[in-house]
């Protein structure tokens, strides 16, 4: 099969992610999104790495694994006390700054 | 010679002037006798330094010694050190001896001021400022006793500073002087970076080394030092108004010490002067065009303070013609200057004494006809009117025919028109002066309707009389077998110059007695007979013109204070607008930025993803745009 496919795969998910992040309101849908772009990366990694034939690109992959299931962590934990501060998941009323 | 003694000339009058000052009220019993003690006392000690310093011979007649070092960087070196030479004791001898004569007639003279304590101590702090001028060492030292005796001069003019015109007048002198000061600080800063010294001695080693333009320059910084301290043209028009101070200290500072700093500053630079031509002959002509300007000054003044104060100017024009025409001119400048200290110091405290009789009144038309009641004043006051306008045998005839010797000998025709105007000068001041004789002592009476002239008492007449005493004799005998030319000889004369002569010395002689007769005559013409309570208004444009001080402060004006105002207007709109208005065009512009740029922080996070996005973007084409 041809590797290129996954790199077309890779392109729609990433604007998927993208899309999702940028028009939907709800902070864990958001935060799937954001999911959504690290794993199409992550695709491209392996398939870059699949095309070179070299292991560069899945040891990259590994890294952003470990990076992700951190900011997991760490964005779970502010979306649930922000929740439960505000008594709301929407990220527009998240939006102190701007007053 | 190194020795011990010599800083105690400063330091007993420097300390008595601290005490008083500091002691305050409590001193107003004994404080003007304790000043007066200090005064005397260093006197004595200036006495007993000059009987020893004639008693040695000539080589070792000059004493050092070294206080402290004063600064030491890299190879700029000066010592705080005393010098007492021939030069140097002449002067201690007259600001000691005339300062402790004025002492005595302030005592009886400041009596009814509350503040007289005060005022000793700041003569005493003049007394130990002007011995510091003389009796330093270096260009350094001498500048410390330069300003020591500006700041007295100025305390002592503002003394009665509760009246604004007063304290008007110690500001216009201050300020002149620090004209002329900035002057002797160039002057210092030209010898260290042409000498790599300022001591007198060092200077006069390395002289010859030198070159002329350096030394020309340094000569006219020190000529401008000396106009500003010497009320020379054109920093003189600070001396008339300096008379607002007490007439003691019109008498000491302002006509016998203080102002002949100048010609004591020429003198003692005598090794750059004789080696700058150029700078000679500006100080001749300073002094030629002062000795006039002062003279015809002197013939418009009512105030009897102010027409000595022209007086003074004029006669110091004199003295610094004279240190111009070099080694033959230094004695005859420095001859001068001790006659004239005693004459005109004498004079002064003749006219304090007219004051004191006449309910402080200064305006000569008001008096008239004083001798029947002030006879002592009269007398001594006019042995000194005698000795100024150079009658012989008095002190005056001596020193002022020999400047104008001097000047005639001068050679060529610089010589013939600096010997005309010294003898210019002498009729004029044979003018004024008898004009002031006769419009103060005699004639008709033209009082105020509450005066009562009366003689002053003892305290005030026996300095006077001193002073009149030395105004018969010291011409005599300073000149008698050339005693002060060969006195000096040392310090200012060491390569002992022949002296050529264009007139045989009778022939001047004679000159100077017919400029006083003729000076003298047209003043009795002119006012024996009944005169005005008020000045004459419907007169020449010239002697309007003179009244006003030759224009000297319109000129002043005119040149200096008012484009300085003008300057200092722009400068003030320019801190203003410009400067100001960059900082705060900083301050706007910024805030301005910053509420444009606010806008885009929305705080909702989408904004912020969708920006991150754009940039990535961005960035992602113009990589691409960069490799493609």
């Amino acid at each position: 099969m041809n590797p290129t496919n996954y790199l077309y795969l890779s392109a729609i998910l990433f604007s998927i992610g993208a899309v999702g992040v940028i028009v939907r309101r709800n902070a864990i849908v958001v935060f799937m999104c954001i999911e959504l772009m690290l794993n199409a990366a992550n695709l491209a990694f392996v398939t870059f790495a699949k095309m070179n034939g070299n292991l560069e690109g899945q040891v990259i992959a590994f890294f952003t694994m470990v990076v992700a299931a951190c900011e997991v962590v760490v964005g779970l934990a502010i979306i649930v006390t922000i929740f439960r501060s505000r008594r709301s998941a929407s990220v527009d009323d998240a939006s102190l700054l701007s007053r | 010679m190194t020795s011990e003694n010599l800083v105690y000339f400063i330091a007993l009058p420097l300390f008595s002037s601290a005490l008083l000052m500091l002691l305050g009220r409590k001193a107003d019993k004994w404080g003007h006798i304790f000043a007066t003690l200090v005064s005397a006392s260093v006197f004595v000690l200036g006495v007993m330094e000059f009987l020893a310093m004639r008693d040695r011979p000539e080589e070792s007649r000059a004493l050092t010694q070294k206080l402290f070092t004063w600064i030491s960087v890299g190879s700029f070196n000066v010592d705080a050190g005393l010098l007492l030479d021939q030069l140097s004791i002449a002067f201690v001898l007259l600001i000691t001896g005339v300062g402790t004569l004025i002492h005595i007639y302030s005592i009886a003279y400041m009596s009814h001021d509350r503040d007289r304590r005060r005022f000793f101590s700041y003569l005493n702090l003049f007394i130990a400022a002007m011995l510091l001028l003389v009796l330093g060492d270096s260009y350094l030292n001498l500048y410390v006793g330069w300003e020591g005796v500006g700041l007295a001069s100025y305390l002592l003019i503002g003394f009665w500073n509760q009246k604004p015109e007063y304290a008007t007048a110690a500001k216009k002198a201050f300020v002149a002087n620090r004209v002329g000061d900035f002057g002797l600080s160039i002057a210092v800063m030209i010898a260290f970076a042409h000498f790599g010294t300022v001591s007198f001695g060092g200077i006069e080693e390395k002289v010859g080394g030198a070159s002329e333009t350096a030394l020309t320059a340094m000569g006219l910084m020190l000529l401008l030092a000396a106009t500003g301290k010497s009320a020379q043209f054109p920093l003189q028009a600070w001396l008339g108004d300096a008379m607002a101070g007490p007439t003691p200290v019109s008498a000491l500072i302002h006509a016998a010490t203080m102002v002949t700093a100048g010609v004591y500053l020429i003198t003692r630079s005598n090794f750059v002067f004789d080696n700058a031509p150029n700078a000679q002959l500006a100080v001749v002509i300073i002094g030629a065009i002062t000795l006039l300007f002062g003279a015809i000054i002197g013939t418009a003044k009512d105030d009897i303070k102010k027409a000595l104060a022209a007086s003074t100017m004029s006669q110091i024009g004199y003295m610094i013609m004279a240190t111009g025409f070099g080694p033959a001119g230094y004695a005859f400048a420095i001859m001068h200057l001790l006659t004239h200290g005693f004459f005109k110091a004498g004079m002064f405290l003749g006219a304090g004494s007219v004051m004191h009789g006449m309910n402080d009144e200064v305006n000569m038309r008001r008096y008239g006809g004083l001798a029947k009641f002030m006879p002592i004043t009269t007398i001594t006051f006019g042995l000194g009117y005698l000795a100024i306008i150079g009658v012989p045998p008095f002190a005056g005839f001596y020193s002022k025919d020999k400047i104008i010797e001097t000047a005639f000998n001068a050679g060529g025709v610089q010589g013939i028109i600096f010997g005309s105007t010294a003898l210019l000068g002498a009729i004029i001041t044979a003018f004024y002066m008898t004009r002031v004789m006769m419009m103060t002592f005699f004639g008709n009476k033209r009082w105020a309707d509450d005066a009562h002239p009366h003689e002053s008492p003892f305290l005030m007449w026996a300095p006077m009389a001193v002073l009149a005493i030395g105004s018969v004799a010291s011409g005599y005998l300073l000149y008698s077998g050339k005693a002060i030319v060969k006195w000096l000889a040392p310090v200012v004369d060491k390569h002992h110059h022949e002296h050529t002569e264009l007139l045989p010395p009778i022939v001047v002689s004679a000159l100077a007695v017919t400029a006083v007769l003729i000076g003298v005559g047209i003043a009795l013409a002119k006012y024996r007979g009944e005169l005005s309570a008020t000045a004459p208004q419907d007169v020449s444009i010239f002697t309007r013109v003179a009244r006003r001080d030759l224009l000297q402060d319109d000129a002043n004006e005119f040149m200096f204070m008012r484009p300085g105002q003008k300057l200092t207007e722009v400068l003030v709109k320019t801190d203003d607008k410009v400067i100001d208005g960059m900082v705060r065009g900083v301050a706007a512009s910024t805030i301005g930025s910053a509420r444009g740029m606010r806008k885009i922080q929305t705080g909702y996070v989408r904004n912020y993803a969708l920006l991150i996005l754009l940039g990535a973007l961005a960035a992602f084409v113009a990589i691409l745009v960069v490799t493609l």
